[in-house]
């Protein structure tokens, strides 16, 4: 009898709890909507991100290509916006990039590829352990100092065999941007063939391959496109790179493919123009945005051409 | 084929297995001499320049008066804004996409977007800043217009990390959370999210350690390389005690500093360069050893 009347009662404090958890619910319901949204705009932010750059870009670009016609900016060989008597050929700002960059792939794909190789196939868990954070760290060193190394030491020590070598080159540079970008190749590198499934590393050494054999010959045509992609990610930061070219390899715009010679890139041009006060407006203010989308389009004709080439050798299992 | 050309071809490829083993050792440690260079150079150049002096005065053009104290400053400052709006967006990005994202084209496309965020260019956002924030939003050249550009920059390392750790919370937990009547979100704030915490932090610690070392982006934007006083106070004595005005100030930034000390000719100011670059350096090796070890501990201590 307690027990029943217990319950009577607690069945009608119930009914008046059930009308407020209802109008709780409603609550609640709506406040995860509101949540949900918000954290929809966060990650909608990226997109305007990328819309912004693209925006920007065209935007002052446009208004610079009202001025100059784009045949004279991509043939004209000098590229002299601060002088009295302005030509814009965006040449030479072009081939320092390419000449800065290729020295940086030469020394980051072949060290990047090899190191991947070594952690992935040759080295134990503890030597990966030790090893891969301090290579990480290689590119969390800050640009600038990395430019102070390579003006006030590579360039020096490469001085003391190449004599003729001017204090501003681009092989420098390209050298010290090459160690830097090499945690970017390795690690994406080493993840993809990581992901190259067992059995197939199993189906080589059964044949009686070694592990360099097998990582030669299976491994990295299995993990090409990973690998194609890590390769695509080092070119886009070295040319990217700014402040080891801005010191390094000089301000002079130079049409050349001698990394012996120093040479502004697009990049080192931003810098140049963006540390003396120019108007808002001015035409030289103007340039900065059309090297910089020229910049943007060589990224891109290299993911494209890097997308291309990982869908023909793509390999599913 | 007879057996001892067998055996040579074997030896042979042995050999030159065991070769390759040593040459992969040794391109881990060109990177790893290159650091130990690199830090050395700092030091012997730099470190006779680190007195109290060199942390409380102005630059100067007299290189043995000059200091660091508004490049620090405002540095700090800087982060401290990125550290503001990159955080909790980076992290709200990544919970959502992660955990809230019904699979369509929109989530497709933000998350293409996101990996191609990675290979743009610092400088391209320095541009995109110097276009929207400094002149389109009228900002200025200031200490927030820098703090938003470096927090863009962060901001889809921030997202990578969180929807990393995210993803290593079993699915489990979450189901537990919701058999007992917990709604998403309160499934989100009360588990998911506690348990990635680590993996978070380590993200968003390295991430700023990225921000701190960025100097392009800054430059674009206008930052000064010559600067002689502080931003105003952000606590005041009278009311309403807090001000926002150091946000619209001018400001200058460790590496920025360091970069006008490296462009000028004289050796002196050389000095000066490597002994802010060892301060960068030592924060950023400190940055990346706290991260390090987060990842280790958080690692160990989780057992599912």
């Amino acid at each position: 009898m307690e027990t029943n009347h217990a319950t009577t009662t607690g069945y009608r404090a119930g009914q008046g709890r059930v009308g407020r958890l209802a109008v709780n619910a409603t609550m609640q319901k709506l406040r995860e909507r509101v949540i949900e949204f918000i954290m929809f705009l966060c990650a909608l932010s990226s997109v305007a991100i990328t819309l912004g750059i693209v925006g920007v870009l065209l935007f002052e670009s446009w208004n610079f290509f009202k001025q100059i016609s784009l045949v004279d900016f991509l043939t004209d060989s000098q590229w002299t916006v601060l002088f009295e008597n302005p030509h814009y050929g965006i040449m030479p700002l072009v081939t320092g990039t390419i000449v800065t960059s290729a020295v940086a792939l030469l020394v980051a794909l072949p060290l990047g590829t090899i190191i991947a190789i070594y952690l992935s196939e040759y080295a134990n868990t503890r030597v990966r352990e030790i090893l891969k954070p301090i290579l990480e760290l290689l590119s969390a060193v800050p640009t600038v100092v990395f430019g102070y190394f390579a003006l006030l030491f590579v360039t020096p020590l490469l001085q003391s065999f190449l004599p003729d070598l001017p204090g501003f080159n681009m092989l420098s540079a390209g050298i010290v941007i090459g160690i830097m970008i090499i945690p970017y190749v390795s690690s994406l590198s080493e993840d993809a063939m990581k992901a190259v499934p067992v059995q197939i590393r199993e189906g080589s050494y059964a044949m009686g391959a070694t592990r360099f054999q097998t990582a030669i010959r299976v491994l990295i045509p299995s993990a090409f496109s990973g690998i194609a992609s890590a390769y695509v990610l080092g070119f886009s930061r070295a040319v990217g790179e700014t402040m080891v070219v801005a010191i390094a390899a000089g301000q002079q715009p130079n049409l050349t493919l001698n990394p012996m010679e120093g040479a502004a890139t697009i990049t080192a041009f931003i810098v140049q123009v963006s540390l003396g006060d120019l108007p808002h407006g001015s035409i030289a203010y103007q340039s900065i945005f059309a090297a910089g989308l020229t910049l943007m389009c060589m990224t891109l004709l290299f993911n494209i051409g890097g997308y291309l080439l990982r869908k023909r050798f793509r390999e599913i299992y | 084929m007879t057996d001892s050309t067998i055996e040579a071809k074997v030896t042979r490829n042995k050999r030159f297995d065991g070769l390759f083993a040593i040459v992969g050792l040794l391109a881990t440690f060109v990177g790893m001499i290159t650091l130990t260079a690199l830090i050395l150079d700092l030091a012997t150049g730099g470190a006779a320049r680190l007195t109290p002096h060199f942390f409380t005065s102005f630059p100067s053009r007299f290189p043995a008066q000059a200091g660091i104290l508004s490049a620090w400053v405002g540095t700090c400052l800087i982060m401290l804004v990125t550290a503001l709006t990159a955080v909790p967006m980076g992290v709200a990005a990544g919970v959502y996409l992660e955990e809230y994202a019904p699979k369509n084209w929109l989530t497709g496309l933000i998350e293409i977007n996101i990996a191609n965020l990675a290979g743009v260019p610092s400088i391209v956002y320095g541009l995109l800043a110097l276009g929207l924030f400094v002149y389109q939003l009228r900002l200025g050249q200031s200490i927030l217009s820098a703090g938003l550009t470096l927090a863009l920059l962060i901001l889809p390392i921030v997202i990578v990390a969180t929807r990393e750790s995210i993803r290593a919370v079993p699915s489990t937990m979450r189901e537990a959370a919701y058999a007992l009547g917990a709604t998403k979100w309160q499934t989100t704030r009360d588990h998911v999210l506690p348990y990635s915490m680590g993996g978070i932090l380590t993200g968003v610690i390295i991430a700023l350690s990225r921000a701190i070392g960025e100097s392009a982006p800054l430059i674009t934007i206008g930052a000064l390389t010559f600067i002689a006083f502080l931003p105003e106070a952000p606590i005041k004595a009278e009311f309403p005690f807090i001000s926002f005005e150091w946000l619209f100030s001018p400001f200058s930034a460790m590496p920025i500093q360091m970069f006008n000390w490296v462009s000028r000719p004289q050796h002196e100011f050389h000095l000066n360069a490597a002994a802010a670059g060892l301060i960068l350096m030592v924060m950023t090796l400190v940055m990346n050893g706290i991260a390090i070890y987060f990842r280790y501990r958080f690692r160990k201590r989780i057992k599912w």
